[in-house]
């Protein structure tokens, strides 16, 4: 006589993928109705645009967005054509196998796990006190540039390793050298991949707060230069939620804005992939 | 395709006739031997092209054929682990030499592949950008060769309206013309078909092969194709390659009447009527 634990077994995968989405769901559901209960009632034009007041309890965060659009921009206009560089050198001039090409891709891969805590140290030794920067929003979007640039450089490798190898040996046979084929073919071909990994970047130094405490550091008041220290909006939420009674409404609110600008960039990362990057490789 | 123009036409001198007329050898290959790693892709390939003569080169997948092409223009170059040695005379010079200037005769010896591949530019830009890269900069003078590598391509009625259009919203025949087009621009002297009609419809592939037709005696055409009625319409002379244990080799080569009517080799015999390969 078979034996009968009383309900269907083959439902159970059924029950705990369903499960699994639902709870991921619900969880992203609440996290972000919770954002939306706490932050949406205070978010104004008025509180993006004017100055923190009595150490970000009242007023704005104006000087805050103006800090973090400075850090984010050091960090691209240093992270991008190196890394952009190194992934064409890493995808058209080193094989796969390559001794030269493996160690740079495995350093990459290291770095690339290396918790950001530790890039703020780093950071802070090189940029702050070597090189004499000090807490300043060039040292933060300098150690910014250094922890998204293992992530840029292997998602843009991927961009250009896609391309199909059809378009190299066609401008090869046309005479054309490996660097024009390059500047000419491949790498507005391999752009796309690269949007969607500078994008990527983009919300990882966005989201950053480890890295930015020891080398842009706290100040709220807006930035004059690039040499002054500036807040950005992580460190601003950590902050007023962990050092300054009475500012969770505030944090709330900031936080809502972060996660907002971090929403908006992976959606802009699935529409590229899903559009542009497939149409750009002739995938159907 | 035009048949007329198959059947009524004069077939090439044999080799042997071409050196008591005085016809050059544009291509000369002397124990070419091409090995990826260990395997070897053809060995000890001996052959003469003769300038302004069509040339298929036939025989069964993996014997050789693409691979002896891609080392006229040495795009062998580009593959890792590939090895070349033998000698290679392009019109009288040693092309495998280390003084090769290999872009210049890249320039020199263009080539077609078998999947219509034009660059994700326009089409104008798509003719505008190899000649560019060999210096010619002058707008009139490049515009003056795109009219007339349109024009040699039969294209020229059909896009000149629409140039700065992408070059993918183009047909697969007119893809076809186009990368065809894109290697005449540089002025070539030897063009280089690998199987250019495998990928498109018949009608497609008549009018590339009567542009390949029309092309007997201003350039010296090597084309690779499995189709052995394309290679009987087409070919002064062709070559048969076969696959044998150590790699491919060539087996038979001459004026195409021999190779269909008189075959000296079993295996060219048993291929041509269809019983192997």
């Amino acid at each position: 006589m078979p034996y009968n634990i009383g309900f269907d077994t083959s439902r159970v995968p059924v029950v705990l993928v369903w499960g699994g989405a639902t709870l991921v769901a619900g969880f992203f559901l609440g996290f972000v109705g919770n954002l939306l209960w706490q932050g949406l009632p205070h978010l104004s034009w008025q509180f993006l645009t004017t100055d923190s007041l009595d150490a970000g309890r009242q007023g704005g965060i104006a000087p805050i967005i103006v800090s973090t659009g400075f850090i984010l921009t050091v960090c691209l206009v240093v992270a991008l054509p190196i890394g952009l560089g190194t992934a064409a050198f890493l995808a058209e001039f080193t094989t796969k196998d390559g001794k030269w090409g493996r160690f740079i891709r495995r350093s990459l891969d290291v770095l690339s796990g290396v918790p950001s805590i530790i890039f703020g140290l780093f950071g802070n030794a090189l940029f702050c006190h070597v090189l004499g920067l000090g807490f300043s929003i060039l040292s933060g979007g300098l150690t910014l540039a250094c922890m998204v640039l293992p992530l840029l450089i292997r998602i843009t490798e991927e961009g250009f390793r896609a391309v199909s190898h059809d378009y190299r040996l066609t401008a090869a046979a046309l005479g054309c050298s490996r660097t024009s084929t390059l500047l000419h073919v491949l790498v507005p071909l391999a752009a796309p991949g690269f949007l969607v990994g500078v994008i990527l970047s983009l919300g990882r130094a966005m989201a950053e707060t480890a890295a930015l405490i020891f080398t842009s550091g706290y100040v709220d008041r807006m930035p004059e230069s690039l040499f002054d220290s500036g807040r950005a909006l992580s460190i601003h939420i950590f902050d007023l939620s962990m050092n300054v009674p009475g500012g969770d409404r505030n944090a709330y609110t900031t936080a809502l804005l972060l996660v907002g600008c971090l929403i908006m960039l992976n959606g802009l990362v699935t529409w590229l992939t899903r559009h542009w990057v497939r149409q750009r490789l002739g995938v159907a | 395709m035009n048949p007329s123009s198959a059947l009524n036409r004069e077939p090439f001198l044999g080799l042997s006739s071409q050196k008591e007329m005085g016809i050059t050898p544009c291509i000369t290959a002397e124990q070419l031997t091409l090995t990826y790693g260990e395997r070897a892709a053809f060995q000890n390939v001996s052959i003469t092209i003769p300038r302004g003569a069509i040339t298929a080169i036939v025989g069964p997948s993996g014997s050789g054929k693409t691979s002896f092409l891609m080392c006229v223009n040495r795009l062998t170059d580009l593959l890792s682990s590939c090895r070349v040695s033998g000698r290679l005379l392009v019109e009288g010079e040693d092309i495998l030499s280390k003084e090769m200037d290999v872009l210049h005769l890249r320039q020199r010896v263009g080539m077609i592949f078998q999947k219509p591949n034009p660059f994700p530019f326009s089409i104008r830009k798509n003719l505008e950008f190899p000649l560019k890269e060999h210096g010619v900069k002058n707008p009139e003078a490049i515009n003056g060769r795109i009219h007339q590598a349109l024009t040699d391509v039969g294209l020229w009625q059909e896009v000149k309206n629409r140039l700065d259009a992408p070059a993918q919203t183009l047909s697969g025949g007119q893809q076809q013309r186009l990368c065809l087009a894109r290697a005449l621009v540089l002025s070539p002297t030897i063009l280089l078909l690998d199987e250019p009609c495998s990928a498109l419809d018949p009608l497609s592939s008549g009018v590339i092969e009567d542009l390949v037709l029309s092309f007997r005696g201003r350039y010296t055409v090597v084309m690779v194709t499995h189709n052995l009625a394309q290679a009987r319409r087409l070919a002064d002379c062709v070559g048969v390659f076969w696959y044998h244990h150590d790699g491919g080799h060539l087996i038979e080569h001459g004026p195409v009447r021999q190779i269909f009517e008189s075959p000296r080799d079993p295996l060219t015999v048993s291929y041509i009527n269809g019983r192997k390969g």
